[in-house]
């Protein structure tokens, strides 16, 4: 196999590596925008956000009269919420949004084999990567196309509602996290492809996703904490929090959470545990993009690494695979 | 591409080639040369690795060992050049349920980088899916899917058509119009066809030579008269007569090369095992003895036999 990948690179600079990935690409985004599923994500996520962000913009409002000097208001439509909606958007967003990329993802693979195209697909003049390469790229093309249409709408319920724009240093913030969350979504889609590699029935890879969607986001903290207090000395509680992160962070929806606390809120320094000594008569000021962005950095480009790695690891069954399995 | 569209070149060929899953040979020390612009039948029980070697011709499954060569190229050395040039038509194929025929092949043709959307619809035609072009494919019928492969597997103008089973699941009148179809693309267009089957009675008319294919080896390779006549034992001729059965058997009784007459179920219907070739004796012999013959036809010489024939030595040899 590794022969036979070796081979295909050589050859590709004489074959000429091909445009055949953004066919499947292009054809990938078009059947999902035409699906069922589309459609169904699409109104929940709206839902979602519209309820999210009346909450936010009402509890806005009612601190706006002396908010004149609060450091980037209209963030706070992603990061505040009010009573009756349990979530800030974000963390909606953080629930919500691995069920977009799990959506896309689950039969990419089986599905070409239960249909019995992917016999045709290997044997037209494509390098078999480029099949991969292009369902995964296609399926989140659609999961961003999403999640730009949500924040967009977002923020243009905000403008209307509160008749506040957002600064320009806002809009950057803005748009460095909605990179950070399609990133986010894309470890989703490339676990769901692995499942459905790995998994010849669709619906059984799409219960394995949703499974570890289920363990990793809602009982997360739950099962954190337990390893947590296995590892550490349960007599020491800063050592037990910091092990609890330390676990925790193995998890892209804490990596995710911490960057968007972080990168939306400028007044955020520090994503760990602070000790009432270290913030002892610090000044609190208001942080720079850049100085945000290093606050996160080791969470974003952890994020980076899981995804690209679980896509590696997809990239890899699939290659050897039998094309009968 | 024209010296190997024109005559005796051969187009595929394996040298000792092997494919193991594990401690099960699947394929065997294949040899096998296809000629340009035949149609050769790889013929074979279900399990006896057809696919599996149509898969290795295709650089999509490594062989274990030996060697192959498309069109001179070895396919898993240079995967694109021979899947650019090889139509292929998997077993029990398939289509993107939510797109018509017409955007079905699009997609292949987009795939192999072909600007001929005009081709497409003539493809369609020609396998006579030119009305259901717009109808999603997922509403095709089982034989309508083998055509959309078949037109599939022809977008890209291919030298070599290879066709895994491609009368599966298919009624008996479709059957036949696949076969007239792909004897006139290998008439018309020069294509070198492989095709494997299960149902060899069904492919036998079609193919200039077969290949009898069991667990994995070629039991026997040839022209489909070339291989009956092979077994050189008496051969079966049925005929019918309104004459008695006394006349019969007394126009026959000297013959020596008639071994064995059986009257069939039906009255007037004999069947005589003769010595091979000698049809033409047994039609005098009953003329000479006054013997009315209202038909008569050859039985044992269809190919079914001959297979018949190879499975039973290789049960024997097995056991």
């Amino acid at each position: 196999m590794i022969r036979a990948v070796t081979e295909a690179t050589a050859v590709r600079t004489n074959e000429g590596f091909g445009s055949g990935w953004r066919v499947v690409a292009r054809k990938e985004f078009a059947d999902h925008l035409l699906s069922g599923r589309f459609l169904v994500l699409t109104a929940v996520l709206a839902v979602a956000a519209a309820g999210a962000v009346f909450a936010a913009s009402g509890g806005i409002r009612s601190v706006a009269v002396d908010a004149a000097g609060v450091p980037a208001l209209f963030l706070k439509l992603f990061t505040v919420t009010t009573d009756p909606v349990p979530f800030p958007l974000v963390v909606f967003i953080g629930f919500l949004a691995p069920l977009l990329g799990i959506m896309f993802g689950f039969d990419a693979i089986s599905g070409e084999r239960s249909q019995g195209t992917l016999a045709r697909l290997l044997a037209q003049p494509i390098h078999r990567d480029e099949v991969i390469l292009g369902k995964f790229v296609g399926g989140l093309a659609v999961v961003a196309l999403m999640l730009t249409a949500l924040t967009v709408f977002v923020s243009g319920i905000g403008i209307f509602r509160l008749g506040l724009f957002p600064e320009p240093t806002e809009v950057v913030r803005l748009l460095v996290w909605l990179l950070v969350a399609i990133i986010y979504v894309g470890f989703w889609q490339a676990l769901a492809t692995l499942t459905s590699i790995l998994v010849p029935r669709a619906a059984t890879s799409a219960m394995i996703a949703v499974g570890i969607w289920l363990v990793l986001t809602l009982f997360g903290s739950f099962i954190f904490r337990a390893a947590a207090s296995v590892l550490a000395n349960p007599e020491d509680q800063v050592s037990n929090i910091r092990a609890e992160l330390l676990i925790s962070r193995l998890s892209p929806y804490t990596l995710y959470s911490e960057t968007s606390t972080v990168l939306l809120d400028p007044t955020e320094r520090a994503t760990g545990l602070l000790t009432a000594q270290q913030v002892d008569r610090a000044i609190v000021s208001n942080l720079s993009l850049p100085q945000s962005l290093s606050v996160v950095w080791p969470q974003v480009v952890g994020l980076l690494a899981l995804t690209a790695a679980l896509f590696a690891v997809a990239y890899v069954a699939f290659m050897r695979q039998e094309v009968r399995a | 591409m024209a010296d190997v569209k024109a005559g005796t070149a051969t187009t595929v060929v394996t040298h000792q080639l092997t494919k193991d899953y594990g401690e099960i040979r699947v394929v065997d020390n294949l040899d096998l040369k296809l000629r340009a612009g035949e149609i050769f039948g790889l013929l074979g029980p279900n399990g006896a690795g057809k696919t599996t070697t149509i898969l290795m011709l295709l650089g999509l499954v490594e062989p274990t060992a030996g060697s192959i060569e498309v069109l001179g190229l070895d396919p898993s050395r240079h995967p694109l050049t021979v899947k650019r040039r090889v139509g292929y038509l998997p077993d029990a194929v398939g289509f993107y349920d939510g797109m018509t025929g017409w955007e079905n092949l699009s997609f292949t043709a987009q795939l192999n980088r072909l600007d001929n959307g005009g081709r497409i619809d003539e493809l369609l035609d020609e396998v006579g899916l030119a009305e259901a072009r717009d109808q999603k494919a997922g509403t095709y019928s089982r034989g309508m899917k083998q055509r959309l492969g078949i037109a599939d597997a022809l977008l890209k103008d291919p030298d070599i058509l290879i066709l895994d089973e491609p009368t599966t699941a298919i009624d008996p009148e479709g059957v036949a119009e696949i076969l007239t179809m792909i004897r006139r693309l290998a008439d018309e267009r020069g294509v070198t066809v492989l095709l494997s089957s299960h149902l060899l009675h069904q492919v036998q008319a079609v193919c200039d030579r077969v290949a009898i294919f069991v667990r994995g080896k070629v039991v026997a390779q040839g022209a489909p008269s070339e291989l009956a006549s092979r077994g050189g034992g008496p051969e079966e001729v049925e005929f019918n007569t309104p004459s008695t059965d006394d006349k019969v058997r007394s126009a026959l009784g000297q013959a020596s090369f008639v071994k064995k007459l059986e009257s069939a179920r039906l009255r007037g219907n004999y069947v005589a095992r003769i010595d091979r070739g000698s049809t033409n004796k047994l039609v005098s012999a009953l003329v000479n003895g006054g013997v009315q013959l209202d038909g008569i036809r050859r039985t044992s010489d269809d190919l079914d036999e001959v297979y018949r024939r190879y499975f039973h030595q290789d049960d024997q040899g097995r056991d």
